[in-house]
């Protein structure tokens, strides 16, 4: 049927997502002679930006790698050099550390769902339309944004690079009056959640059926739905702790890409909230198996478009764990701390790693610091730089697919597969090994 | 008609064009008065014809020059967004290391095909109408300059040091509390947002016009600090701007 077929398709920069990559393909006589996503995002160096600066300033530095997950950067960074140095952090802090966890990723995931996933299940190219056209979702929309910087804010002083968030704990914390107002905005977003569910239910059908098997790895805890901590666990291997990343990543130079890609047991794996769910879905909270059920979601789930719909029911989860964790400071109280905190460390040599769940997937980061506490080399490892193998692949098998659709169409399609990752190609390119002499 | 503004962004976080997300409800005010025609982050359509064009991120290669030239052929008024592009920004760092060095430890044998030279602000290629400063900029301060340019008005930026503000919030000096601030030295307009948060002014927002070097000796006597960790600290976010003085 496609035997007489020709097509050429470039996406140049696509679009509502973070960062800049390319789609290219090439169709002869029905034979696709080329399917490649590239990455021309400028190179930013950020593990060379850091060698030489001090212990204190990582956090504040490697924060920059990404506006939407600079709270991730900034948390896997503190592990990493609390790791390093020996630092404990007090069980107060952990929570508090969460929260900041879970505003982010409700931040980012109803920023992608909301406004750059919706508009493809609407048909329309942007959410702009939809202000006009569907006035009450998006007002719930930006509303429910609206909460999660809120809460960004209250526990990190900021909602992009935060400020609070220190080796070895917290400069300032929020009270415990402002955290029970912040339950209850919690506690009364669940309905404005329910009509955003039933909206992407309703649009549900427009989501592509397409399943490639693959690896997912995400970061594993006997006690929660891990984010902030766990080890590393695999749907095809047995887990490991942090330390052990490298033999996880693998990572690896393609020529179109001045990001690294990475692979584990197969040519590719897969990270982020489908990785999540299909690994931790006993874990998820009753609220946020409502959701998944809406739309049959359960593990082992092969269609990375589903990525979208995980997002929104880890959207659901943040809201009841950060409900749960704001219920347990009550009950233990808030313990005081002195203005301007800055907690007592003892410098040590030596590396740390990190790995923390952020929006995008799993994150690590490494560093090995001198007897004075200076950066002697770092290595971070982003979540999208270890999807970029896999998006190519299932544009691979998802292209012979859908050939007989019209080259819009086609094109749409593709763009939408790379969008269900909602990659962070700023955040990845920078993430390149650099080894100092 | 309403005038058309597009976002283009170069080497950075993406940060400054979230804090438009960040605008929440007010983004449909701001929709009412501009027309959006060219923001790849968030549309799927893209023109060349606009008037006002917002630029965030550094240039760090010399192929970005010419989307940059262009960019500035296209648009009236020019606006960098974020320390990345007002300043150089965190990406300066970089400048500090030997870049070959980084390219071939990254790419290897590889290293030629990719490009990259000191990072450096927007006003380093292209001339620029307007700054919206910080790490990430505030969304107050874009309002501000916003409104400011369709009114026709050159938007006000402070033009002296972080301490003012911090004094006015009463915050506790960061030498006393025995850290090191960048505050003296630079320019305002965060309503000194770290401090107040219990940690120190890092220098995001750059330098003042004309730093008032003899008041930060005295500062640096005044608590045992020497001129290289001053340096130190400068090297975060003053890269570029302390080149070119």
């Amino acid at each position: 049927m496609n035997a007489d077929k020709n097509l050429e398709v470039n996406v140049h920069h696509v679009t509502r997502v973070e960062g800049h990559g390319n789609i290219y393909v090439n169709v002869k006589n029905g034979i696709i002679e080329k399917c490649e996503w590239a990455i021309p995002e400028a190179p930013r160096f950020f593990e060379a930006m850091v060698v030489g600066r001090d212990w204190t300033e990582l956090q504040h530095i490697t924060s920059r790698i990404c506006g939407i997950c600079s709270i991730g950067h900034t948390l896997a960074s503190l592990k990493a050099t609390e790791a390093a140095m020996g630092i404990a952090i007090s069980d107060q802090d952990i929570k508090l550390r969460k929260l900041a966890l879970h505003a982010e990723n409700l931040q980012s995931h109803i920023l992608h769902v909301g406004f750059l996933i919706l508009p493809d299940l609407m048909g329309v190219g942007s959410v702009i339309p939809l202000a006009s056209s569907n006035p009450a979702e998006v007002k719930t929309v930006l509303g429910l944004h609206r909460m999660a910087n809120e809460m960004s804010n209250l526990i990190c002083g900021r909602t992009t690079h935060p400020q609070r968030l220190i080796p070895g704990g917290f400069s300032k914390i929020p009270s415990i009056k402002d955290l029970l107002s912040l339950r209850d905005n919690l506690q009364s977003s669940i309905p404005a959640l329910e009509v955003v569910a039933n909206l992407v239910q309703s649009l549900a059908p427009k989501i592509p059926n397409f399943v490639r098997e693959t690896e997912f790895i995400a970061l594993s805890n006997p006690d929660e739905y891990a984010l902030y901590d766990g080890k590393i666990a695999s749907t095809d291997t047995d887990s490991a702790p942090a330390s052990e990343y490298l033999s996880y990543t693998n990572e690896y130079i393609v020529p179109q890409s001045t990001a690294k890609w990475a692979k584990h047991s197969r040519e590719s794996y897969m990270v982020g909230a489908l990785a999540r769910l299909n690994i931790n879905y006993d874990k998820l909270s009753p609220l946020a198996k409502k959701i998944s059920d809406m739309f049959e979601l359960k593990p082992i789930c092969h269609n990375p478009f589903m990525n979208s719909i995980a997002q929104l029911v880890e959207i659901v989860d943040s809201v009841a764990d950060s409900i749960k964790l704001i219920t347990e400071l009550e009950t233990t109280g808030l313990e005081s701390q002195s203005e301007y905190n800055l907690p007592k460390v003892t410098i040590k040599a030596g590396q740390g790693v990190s790995a923390v769940e952020v929006p995008r997937g799993i994150l690590f980061h490494d560093y090995t610091y001198d007897e004075k506490g200076v950066c002697k080399k770092a290595n971070c490892i982003i979540p999208t730089n270890q999807n970029h193998g896999n998006i190519e692949l299932d544009m691979k098998a998802l292209l012979p697919q859908i050939l007989d659709k019209t080259e819009k169409e086609i094109e749409l399609n593709l763009e939408m597969l790379v969008r269900a990752y909602d990659p962070c190609i700023s955040c990845s390119t920078h993430a390149v090994k650099v080894h100092f002499v | 008609m309403k005038p058309k503004v597009a976002f283009f962004d170069f080497a950075g976080c993406e940060g400054d064009q979230l804090q438009i997300a960040n605008l929440e409800e007010e983004i449909l005010d701001l929709l009412g008065q501009v027309e959006v025609v060219s923001f790849r982050e968030v549309m799927k359509e893209h023109s060349d014809d606009y008037d006002i064009a917002f630029i965030e991120g550094s240039c760090t290669r010399l192929q970005d020059e010419e989307r940059l030239k262009q960019i500035r052929k296209n648009a009236s008024i020019v606006v960098a967004i974020g320390s990345c592009a007002t300043i150089g920004g965190i990406n300066s760092l970089k400048n500090y290391q030997n870049l070959d060095d980084v390219k071939k430890t990254v790419y290897g044998d590889k290293a030629n095909l990719f490009d990259t030279y000191p990072a450096r602000p927007i006003d380093a290629v292209i001339p620029v109408d307007a700054y919206v400063h910080g790490c990430p900029m505030t969304k107050d301060e874009f309002l501000h300059v916003v409104k400011s340019l369709l009114l026709g008005k050159k938007p006000e930026i402070p033009n002296y040091p972080v301490c003012v503000e911090c004094k006015k919030n009463e915050n506790v000096c960061a030498f006393e509390r025995g850290e090191f601030c960048v505050g003296p030295v630079t320019r305002a307009g965060c309503n000194s947002c770290c401090v107040n948060e219990g940690t120190k002014c890092w220098g995001c927002r750059g330098m003042v016009d004309n730093p008032n070097e003899n008041s930060q000796k005295e500062v640096l006597v005044k608590y045992g600090l020497s001129v290289d960790d001053a340096i130190g600290k400068f090297k975060l976010y003053f890269g570029w701007q302390g080149k070119k003085k």
